[in-house]
């Protein structure tokens, strides 16, 4: 994976992962999206070209979402690939996380 | 283990490699030789179910794949490490590619649940800790533990320690999986569920999962190839329909559930029974 690129909008930073997301980069993602909730924007998380992640990549979500709802900022991913969606269906999160399909992070 | 992953720093295997090729393995116990010949390959993202009744050999050859056994003969290699040869230093690193469930669970007794999963990623990785607590607990709801973290292994029942032990072979998302007999013992509900979660670990994570079991309904639901192991030699190999279809009639009997009788000699039994 390379580093995830992220764009900011007032307060809105849209991260974009790309790749296999696993244990060899987990944790700069992690950073990624903990330094942006931690500066008060609210966090898309751009899932399009992430061709595998792994349950560290999905710890790394899981630990941002959670962040975000302590700090009232939203969080969402938005267009999920499929290979994601079902690790993310393994673990039934799915239904937890707010999941957008289009690219504007409307669902 | 070159050209089996993408990256040097990679987990998840390429599709299509051979994650494990066995050639000529023999084996023995003491003066008796346990394995014959053994021959098999498991590629990348494929279910292998090796069956056979007691004493056919399949833990023992399941002892050979993991590096728990040295072969008297033959060639084991998983993930490209040769375990006739591999260092210690060279096993280490291969286990971090692969997680065992291990019949009896292999629990310590004096760890929590959660600790004894949290365990493999304490001693390979260097994640933070709220990454590996998150990963233990992710796995701990994916086997249906989620509230079990806490409790000692002695306050587990033969489920639930089944379970753990899969928690913990997984929570590494390791490429290649083995499990020991995972649905003994298990109520037909929980066996159910463990079949399921083991086909969806291969869809989702694009795991290779050895499976060792007696467990016929389970083995010809799960495989993708199934290896039929007898007297310590493979008698059918193949999909399941092509097993079925074995005209070997150990393998219809190990399928149709029909005891193992050897040829009965009266005169053997009478001498047996009368012996001083």
């Amino acid at each position: 994976m390379t580093t995830p690129q992220t764009t900011l909008v007032e307060d809105h930073a849209t991260v974009a992962l790309e790749g296999d997301i696993d244990l060899s980069c987990s944790q700069t993602v992690r950073s990624a999206l903990l330094a942006q909730l931690r500066a008060g924007h609210a966090v898309s998380v751009r899932m399009a070209a992430v061709s595998y992640i792994d349950s560290s990549g999905v710890a790394s979500l899981v630990e941002a979402y959670q962040l975000a709802r302590k700090l009232g900022l939203d969080f969402q991913l938005t267009e999920v690939s499929e290979a994601a969606l079902s690790v993310l269906r393994l673990a039934r999160l799915d239904r937890v996380f707010p999941i957008a399909t289009g690219s504007d992070g409307k669902g | 283990m070159s050209g089996l992953f993408d990256r040097d720093d990679a987990h998840r295997l390429v599709p299509g490699s051979t994650v494990i090729a066995v050639e000529g393995l023999a084996a023995h116990w003491g003066e008796r030789q346990v394995l014959h010949d053994i021959s098999l390959q498991v590629g990348s993202g494929e279910i292998v179910v090796i069956m056979g009744g007691s004493g056919s050999g399949k833990s023992t050859l399941l002892r050979h794949l993991v590096g728990l056994a040295r072969p008297t003969a033959g060639r084991v290699e998983v993930l490209g490490t040769d375990l006739r040869t591999a260092s210690a230093r060279a096993m280490h690193r291969l286990r971090r590619h692969m997680g065992v469930a291990f019949q009896g669970g292999a629990l310590f007794s004096s760890l929590t649940v959660l600790e004894n999963v949290i365990l493999p990623l304490q001693e390979h990785t260097r994640l933070a800790p709220a990454t590996m607590h998150i990963m233990a607990r992710l796995k701990l709801e994916v086997v249906n533990l989620a509230g079990s973290e806490d409790l000692l292994p002695a306050e587990l029942s033969g489920g639930m320690v089944k379970r753990a032990a899969i928690a913990r072979a997984v929570v590494m998302d390791p490429p290649l999986l083995f499990f020991d007999e995972p649905s003994a013992g298990l109520d037909p509900v929980v066996a159910a569920e463990l079949d399921r979660l083991i086909l969806q670990l291969r869809d989702a994570m694009h795991m290779s999962i050895v499976v060792v079991t007696h467990e016929i309904e389970s083995a010809l639901t799960i495989a993708d190839r199934l290896i039929v192991l007898d007297g310590g030699r493979i008698v059918a190999t193949g999909t399941v329909a092509e097993v079925r279809a074995s005209q070997s009639p150990r393998v219809q009997a190990l399928l149709n559930r029909q005891p193992s009788v050897p040829d009965f000699d009266p005169e053997a039994y009478l001498d047996r029974l009368t012996r001083a």
